[in-house]
């Protein structure tokens, strides 16, 4: 009993971490998978085969190139706009400040198949044909709001009294700006890309009322890969960006870890 | 430093009618102020009295609403807060989060070009006693010291004027005493202008050579801390600068240097220079707690004498501090050194005295 009472809340965070962790494990293990079938579903025997040849689904490493390049590009240019739009909410007060913060919520708030049907409509009536540059447009909607709710409250944080001291330490406001201002709210900017850039990478239904006939993006080609045979390569490639991002978590601690050291 | 001196003939600081209007509140209004190079002076005022808005607007932080800011014979008032050689020390300390100690000292040095600023960053940061802390980050460094940063990053710039806005509140009683005796040793040393803003009349009246009182946005009195603090000119920095106790005369008669005086029917003396030219209606006497002596009903040595009852007393070591209730209801208060003179006890009817030169006289506000 007392061992349980001791234990319990380890006990309770390793079930959590599992619940959370095992669809990823799943993946893994199945991109070793050389299945029976067309449907990488049921374990049959170990192989190598799709990680050395993880192109070798016809068409997927297209749509992958596909929407790492959308991704990138709307994580750019929404991290632009949003870092922008962020600086002018957080800092100054003009008329119509509160409204345009309600506004940033909206994309946030509508339901995607509703955003996907009316922005498909807006684009038909615009006469814009679907494609690479609708996927664009819609992406960088629905992601410029959380660069602006990231940045905006490490903007919000920062003491006004550091411009000031480096207004005051003979710095010109765009110095100012290069020197103390962005090095401070970088760490918002960089959170800002990376969650844009994972919006973007696994969207699909905002995606896929907007590509046009011949425009196939990674998650339009697994989805549509599910209706007929799903290749093992989907789960390579699962994987790599799996532990992409636990590399870069990773990176992010140790280089915090070692700032902390070096600084003691 | 040779530069120092050079320096020390140009910091000199005049405001000319300076103000700040906000819609519907003048924060200064009109103040006129002349700070002689290598003083230290001090702004000092209850909060809101608009001190600090007058720091920030030499600063260039602030702009005025009208006036001039000259800084020597160069008139600064339309020139940008980067553009002017004067350097703030802030009340937050707002030292730069992401660089170390050194790189924050050598902010300004760099960003005037200065070729050798690590060797002059250090030798700032040895007159504050932090050397050995240049790598570190401020987050790692406790609050006196970072206000010790604060202020080696200001003064190794070798500004005309420093301004330091309230740069001991964040600290504790005791370290604050230590830093106001380092504060002016390091004045003393660099022989920099300092303007020092504060609510804390001790803080003031230690470090400044001058003490400008101001109030709801006007110089209320400016002089050196013993001529405000002995001939304070209204009840507003007669109360502001320790305690007063303030009597309603009238003046009955003058011969020659003294002056007879009636409050509450008995008859006083005092200085005939003393009594104001302006407002002779509403004349009050103001005598300090420290100049009443508790003397003998039957003592012939004092002129001004007053008698009442002990309605509070209180030991505080090296005094005693004494409530006498006078006749007329007003208590007075009395401090006793504790010089081995018979101490009263509570009830006790005793005879307060006090010579004419140590009163002062003012008029209503």
């Amino acid at each position: 009993m007392r061992w349980l009472r001791k234990n319990l809340i380890v006990i309770i965070g390793l079930l959590v971490m599992a619940y959370i962790l095992i669809p990823n494990i799943v993946v893994v293990v199945f991109s070793f998978n050389k299945p029976a079938g067309h449907y990488n579903y049921e374990w049959s025997q170990f192989s190598l085969d799709a990680w050395l040849d993880p192109c070798g689904a016809p068409g997927m490493c297209d749509a992958l190139g596909l929407s790492l390049w959308i991704g990138i590009a709307s994580a750019t240019i929404s991290t632009i706009m949003g870092t922008m739009a962020a600086f002018a909410l957080g800092r100054y007060r003009f008329i119509g400040r509160s409204f345009t913060n309600l506004l940033v919520f909206f994309p946030m708030a509508t339901p995607e198949v509703v955003m996907g049907a009316s922005l498909l409509t807006l684009f038909i009536s615009m006469g814009l044909e679907s494609g690479q540059t609708t996927i664009l447009i819609a992406h960088i909607l629905f992601t410029v709001s959380f660069v602006i709710t990231t940045v905006k409250a490490r903007v919000a944080s920062l003491d006004p009294a550091l411009e000031q001291a480096a207004a005051d330490l003979y710095a010109t406001p765009a110095q100012t700006f290069w020197k103390v201002t962005f090095p401070l709210v970088a760490p918002g900017i960089g959170a800002g890309a990376l969650l844009a850039f994972a919006l973007s990478f696994d969207d699909y239904i905002v995606t896929n009322f907007n590509a046009g006939a011949t425009t196939l993006t990674f998650p339009m080609f697994v989805w549509g890969a599910s209706q007929r045979g799903t290749p093992v390569q989907i789960n390579v490639i699962g994987t790599v960006m799996f532990l992409g991002a636990v590399a870069i978590v990773g990176i992010a601690q140790a280089i915090g870890a070692r700032r902390r050291k070096v600084d003691a | 430093m040779t530069e120092a001196t050079q320096r020390k003939a140009q910091g000199e600081l005049r405001l000319v009618e300076l103000e700040r209007r906000y819609d519907d509140f003048v924060a200064v209004n009109g103040i006129e102020l002349d700070v002689p190079p290598g003083s230290f002076f001090a702004l000092l005022g209850p909060s809101g009295c608009g001190k600090t808005t007058t720091l920030r607007m030499i600063a260039g932080l602030e702009e005025p609403s009208g006036g001039r800011i000259f800084l020597g014979t160069e008139d600064i008032t339309n020139t940008r807060a980067h553009q002017r050689r004067v350097n703030t020390v802030f009340q937050s300390y707002a030292l730069f989060p992401h660089l170390n100690i050194l790189d924050n000292v050598g902010f300004g040095l760099r960003q005037l070009k200065v070729a050798d600023w690590k060797t002059k960053a250090m030798q700032a940061l040895e007159l504050v006693k932090l050397a050995d802390r240049a790598k570190q980050k401020p987050r790692q460094l406790s609050g006196g010291m970072q206000q010790r940063v604060a202020l080696a990053r200001a003064i190794v710039n070798e500004p005309e004027v420093l301004l330091l806005d309230e740069p001991l509140g964040a600290l504790d009683l005791k370290l604050r005493r230590e830093m106001q005796i380092e504060l002016k040793r390091i004045q003393q040393e660099v022989g920099i202008t300092f303007i020092h803003v504060t609510h804390d009349q001790e803080e003031a009246m230690t470090m400044a050579d001058t003490v400008a009182v101001m109030r709801a946005g006007n110089i209320e009195q400016l002089g050196a801390p013993a001529e405000l603090y002995d001939k304070p000119a209204t009840a507003f920095v007669a109360n502001f600068l320790g305690q007063s106790n303030l009597l309603p005369i009238e003046v009955t008669s003058i011969t020659g240097e003294r002056a007879t005086v009636s409050s509450h029917g008995t008859s006083l003396v005092v200085e005939a220079a003393a009594i104001p030219s302006e407002a002779p209606d509403g004349l009050r006497l103001g005598i300090r707690p420290e100049k009443l002596r508790l003397v003998e009903a039957t003592d012939t040595t004092w002129t001004n004498k007053l008698s009442g009852e002990v309605s509070d007393a209180s030991f505080t070591g090296v005094s005693t501090t004494y409530l006498v209730r006078m006749p007329w209801g007003q208590e007075l208060t009395v401090t006793q050194p504790n010089d081995g003179t018979a101490r009263a006890e509570l009830g006790d009817q005793v005879t307060i005295a006090w010579d004419p030169h140590h009163a002062f006289m003012i008029g209503v506000d």
